[in-house]
C-alpha cells in the first residue's frame, strides 16, 4: 500500500530524514518507534504533504501512485489520514460541521453522494460512542477548550468517520492516562481490516500492548535502522534505544 | 508565497456595466445643480431650501483628515450628482421597469418581479440616483407599513419626512453628511406604525452603474412605539478604473419599546489587485433609541469598496434602551477600512454590545475605531466591546482605536481585543482532512466571524458566508 524508498527530507534547510526506506503492505499494522528527534513526526508530515518539509531525494508511492506529486487534500481524499500529535483548534466551527464538510469534500472528490446533516449526525453519534465521546462535544467548536484526552479521542473519532485506507497515528498515546489509552486504542482497533493499513508512531511501548503491530521498525537519525516483529517493541522498552545505537554503530542491524 | 497568502485573487463577480441610456447631469456642483436636482425630483420648496442650506454649510467645511486611510483629494467638481436610467416616467408596475435595468438586478440575484420574489423579503431597488422598483408595497400598506423610495415619501408623506429628516444626523454633523444633505438622490423610507411587527424583511439593493457619478443615498427608518422591523441593504458596482464616491446617510428612529435591526452586506467594487479603482464608501449611519426600552441593532458585513469609512452608531436616549453593533470587515489587496461604532449612553440602564471582527489580507489595512460615551445621567449603563482581528499574510495591518469616555461611576465598561493569524497549521490540518485550501480559509474565517454572521437574517447569512469566501479567494493556495 505504502512504499517509501530512500527518502530524504529537510525543514528550514536541515535534513531530518536521511534515506528512509519503508514498506507497509495492505492489511498490516506497522509501528515506528524511535527516540525524540529521530524524525518520526517528520515522516508523518512528509507522507501527508506538509508544506514546510522539502523532499530532496527518494520517493513515496501509495497504491502504486507517486504521492509526492499530489496536493495535501488529494492525498487525504485518496484515503490517507493523519491523527495529529497536536490537533489544531478551529474557533467558531463545530466539530460536527467541520467533520461533515471534510467527509463531503472527500465524497465529492470520489464521486460519492454527499451526506446531509441529519444522516451525518446519526452516524456521528454512533461512532462517538466507540471512543466514549459525549455527543454534546460534537456541537462545540473543534478542539477549542478540549482537554488533551478529548483532542486525541476526537482525532480517532474523525478517523472512524472518514474510514481511511492508510491511517498514520502520530504519538496518539502522548498525554493519555491508562484508561483513556485503552479507549483510544479500542477505537483504532475497530478500523483494523484486511483492506486497511496503519502506521503507529510512538516512542512508548505501552500503546502497542493495545494495538499489536504486525511489524515494528526502529527509526533513528532519519533512517529505519531495525525491523522486527511485535516483540521488538518490548525489547526496546527493556533495553532502551542505546542498545540499537550500538548495534548500528557496529554495523549489525543493517 | 506561503499557502495562506495565495488565497486572495478572486475576480469581482458584479463588475459588469449595464448599457443603458441615462439622464445624467454634467459634472460639477453649485447652487444651480442643487436646485436642478431638487426640481428634477419635483420636491417641495422646504426641501429645496433645506438642501441649499446644507450646501452652503458644506462649502464652509473642510474634508476630514483624521481617519486612518489614505487617498488623494477628491475633486467634487468632477463628479456628476445625478444619473437616472431613461425613460424616467413614473412607474406603475414592475412590468414597466426598463428590461435592461430589470435584467441587471436579476443578474445580481435580486428579482424585481414579485412572482420571483425572494422568500419573505420586500425589495426596493436603487439604480444610480433613483429607486426603480419597490416590491410588496401594497401588501405592506395593508398593515400600515410604509416602504417606498425616499423621493416617493417626500411626495406622499412629507410630514413624516420633514419631522425626522436630519433629526439624527444633523446637516452639519460631518463633511460627507453635509454633502449628502445637499445632493442626496434616492434611498428608502420606512415607517412602521405603533405595535406592528413588520411581517417580512425589508431590503434595499443599491447599484451604481453610471461612470463618473456619485451615489448619495438617504435612508430613513422610523419605528413607532412597540413596533419591530428588520431591514437589509446590499450594494454592488461595476469595475471601473476611477474611484467613485458613495456618501450615504442613514437615520433610524426607534420610539418606545420599538426594535430596529439594520443589516448591511456591502460589496461595492473594491478596486483591482493593484488598488486601481473601487468605491469610496463614506457613510454616516446613526440611530436614536428615543423611547424607553427601545433597541437598535446594526449588523454589517463589509467586503467591498476601496475605502470604507463608517461608524454605524446608537444614541441611547431612552432608559433601558439597547444598542448593538456587529461587524465583519474584510480588506484584501489594497483595500482600506476605518470602521467601528459610537455608543452614546444618555438614558439610565442603557446597554450596548460591540462585536467587531476584522480580516486583513494582501496589503489590506484595517482600523477599528469605536467610542463608548457614558454620560452623567446614565446610571447603571453597561457596555461590552469585543474587537478581534485576523491577519492573512505578512503585508496587511490591523489597528484598534477604542475611545472610552465615562461620566457616571456606576457604569460598567468592558473591552476585549485580540489579533491572530490563520496559521499554516490550521490550513494543513483542514487540508489533511480533505478540504481544499480555499474551503479551509473560508472555514476558518467563517468560524472567526460566527458571532456576527449569526445576527444576520437567515437568508443573508448564507450569502454573506459565500461572499467572505469569495473576497478572500486567492489569499491562500
Amino acid at each position: 500500500m505504502l512504499s517509501i524508498k530512500n527518502l530524504h527530507a529537510s525543514v528550514d534547510g536541515k535534513e531530518i530524514l536521511k534515506g528512509l526506506t519503508l514498506e507497509v503492505p495492505v492489511g498490516q499494522v506497522h509501528a515506528i518507534m524511535g527516540p525524540n528527534g529521530s524524525g518520526k513526526s517528520t515522516l508523518s508530515r512528509v507522507i501527508c504533504g506538509h508544506p514546510d518539509y522539502v523532499v530532496t531525494e527518494g520517493s513515496i508511492t501509495y497504491e502504486g501512485v507517486d504521492l509526492l506529486a499530489m496536493p495535501i487534500e488529494e492525498r487525504a481524499r485518496k484515503g490517507i489520514f493523519l491523527s495529529f500529535q497536536h490537533p489544531v483548534e478551529i474557533p467558531g466551527i463545530s466539530t460536527a460541521y467541520f467533520l461533515r464538510s471534510a467527509l463531503n469534500a472527500q465524497h465529492k472528490a470520489r464521486g460519492e453522494p454527499e451526506i446531509d446533516a441529519i444522516d451525518f449526525l446519526k452516524v456521528a453519534k454512533e461512532k462517538a460512542k466507540l471512543v466514549e465521546l459525549p455527543a454534546a462535544l460534537l456541537n462545540r467548536p473543534l478542539n477549542e477548550g478540549f482537554s488533551g484526552g478529548e483532542k486525541k479521542r476526537v482525532e480517532i473519532f474523525q478517523m472512524t468517520i472518514l474510514e481511511p485506507k492508510l491511517a498514520i497515528l502520530d504519538e496518539t498515546d502522548s498525554g493519555l492516562d491508562i484508561d483513556a489509552l485503552r479507549v483510544v486504542a479500542g477505537g483504532i482497533n475497530t478500523m483494523r481490516s484486511p483492506t486497511r493499513s496503519q502506521l503507529v508512531i510512538t516512542h512508548h511501548q505501552r500503546l502497542l500492548d493495545y494495538i499489536v503491530p504486525d511489524v515494528t521498525h526502529v527509526l533513528m537519525d532519519g533512517r529505519i535502522v531495525k525491523t522486527g516483529g511485535k516483540e521488538l517493541a518490548h525489547e526496546l522498552e527493556e533495553k532502551g534505544y542505546d542498545w540499537v545505537k550500538r548495534e548500528v554503530a557496529a554495523g549489525v542491524a543493517l | 508565497m506561503s499557502d495562506v497568502e495565495k488565497l486572495v485573487d478572486a475576480p469581482y463577480k458584479y463588475g459588469f456595466v449595464t448599457d443603458i441610456e441615462s439622464d445624467t447631469f454634467p459634472p460639477g456642483l453649485d447652487e444651480n445643480i442643487v436646485r436642478a436636482l431638487s426640481a428634477k425630483k419635483h420636491e417641495p420648496e422646504w426641501l429645496t431650501e433645506w438642501r441649499l442650506a446644507a450646501f452652503r454649510k458644506w462649502k464652509e467645511m473642510e474634508p476630514p483628515h483624521w481617519q486612518n486611510v489614505k487617498f488623494p483629494e477628491i475633486d467634487y467638481q468632477a463628479i456628476s450628482y445625478y444619473s437616472a436610467p431613461k425613460p424616467k416616467k413614473v412607474l406603475g408596475s414592475m412590468d414597466e421597469v426598463d428590461p435592461e435595468v430589470r435584467k441587471t438586478f436579476e443578474k445580481l440575484g435580486i428579482p424585481l418581479v414579485e412572482q420571483m420574489r425572494l422568500a419573505g423579503v420586500a425589495v426596493d431597488a436603487v439604480f444610480d440616483s433613483v429607486s426603480v422598483a419597490t416590491t410588496f408595497k401594497d401588501k405592506l400598506k395593508d398593515m400600515g407599513v410604509l416602504f417606498m423610495s425616499f423621493s416617493e415619501a417626500v411626495r406622499e408623506h412629507p410630514d413624516l419626512v420633514r419631522e425626522h429628516l436630519g433629526s439624527v444626523v444633523p446637516v452639519t454633523d460631518n463633511y460627507f453628511a453635509a454633502l449628502n444633505s445637499a445632493v442626496f438622490t434616492d434611498g428608502s423610507f420606512v415607517y412602521i406604525p405603533k405595535g406592528v411587527r413588520c411581517p417580512m424583511e425589508l431590503s434595499t439593493y443599491f447599484r451604481i452603474n453610471a461612470a463618473m457619478t456619485g451615489q448619495f443615498e438617504r435612508t430613513l427608518i422610523v419605528a413607532d412605539e412597540g413596533s419591530h422591523v428588520s431591514y437589509l441593504e446590499g450594494c454592488t458596482a461595476p469595475m471601473r478604473d476611477e474611484n467613485q464616491l458613495h456618501a450615504a446617510v442613514v437615520e433610524l428612529v426607534a420610539k418606545k419599546k420599538a426594535t430596529i435591526k439594520y443589516s448591511t452586506v456591502q460589496n461595492w467594487y473594491p478596486g483591482d489587485k493593484n488598488g486601481k479603482g473601487g468605491i469610496y464608501n463614506f457613510v454616516t449611519k446613526r440611530g436614536i433609541c428615543e423611547g424607553d426600552y427601545s433597541r437598535i441593532s446594526w449588523t454589517q458585513v463589509e467586503t467591498g469598496s476601496a475605502i470604507t469609512w463608517k461608524y454605524p452608531s446608537c444614541i441611547l436616549k431612552g432608559d433601558y434602551s439597547i444598542g448593538e453593533f456587529y461587524s465583519v470587515a474584510v480588506t484584501n489587496n489594497y483595500q482600506q477600512a476605518d470602521t467601528g461604532t459610537k455608543m452614546v449612553h444618555i438614558g439610565r440602564h442603557t446597554k450596548s454590545t460591540i462585536v467587531s471582527k476584522g480580516i486583513s489580507a494582501g496589503h489590506g489595512q484595517q482600523t477599528y475605531r469605536g467610542l463608548v460615551n457614558i454620560q452623567k445621567r446614565a446610571v447603571g449603563a453597561r457596555n461590552h466591546t469585543q474587537c478581534d482581528s485576523l491577519l492573512i499574510g505578512p503585508d496587511c495591518g490591523a489597528h484598534t482605536f477604542p475611545y472610552i469616555d465615562v461620566k457616571n461611576s456606576s457604569a460598567t465598561v468592558e473591552h476585549e481585543a485580540s489579533t491572530g493569524r490563520i496559521s499554516e497549521d490550521q490550513l494543513f490540518y483542514c487540508r489533511q482532512r480533505g478540504l481544499s485550501a480555499e474551503d479551509a480559509v473560508s472555514l476558518v474565517v467563517n468560524g472567526f466571524c460566527k458571532q456576527v454572521l449569526k445576527e444576520l437574517p437567515m437568508e443573508f447569512a448564507v450569502e454573506a458566508q459565500k461572499l467572505l469566501g469569495v473576497s478572500l479567494e486567492g489569499a491562500v493556495g
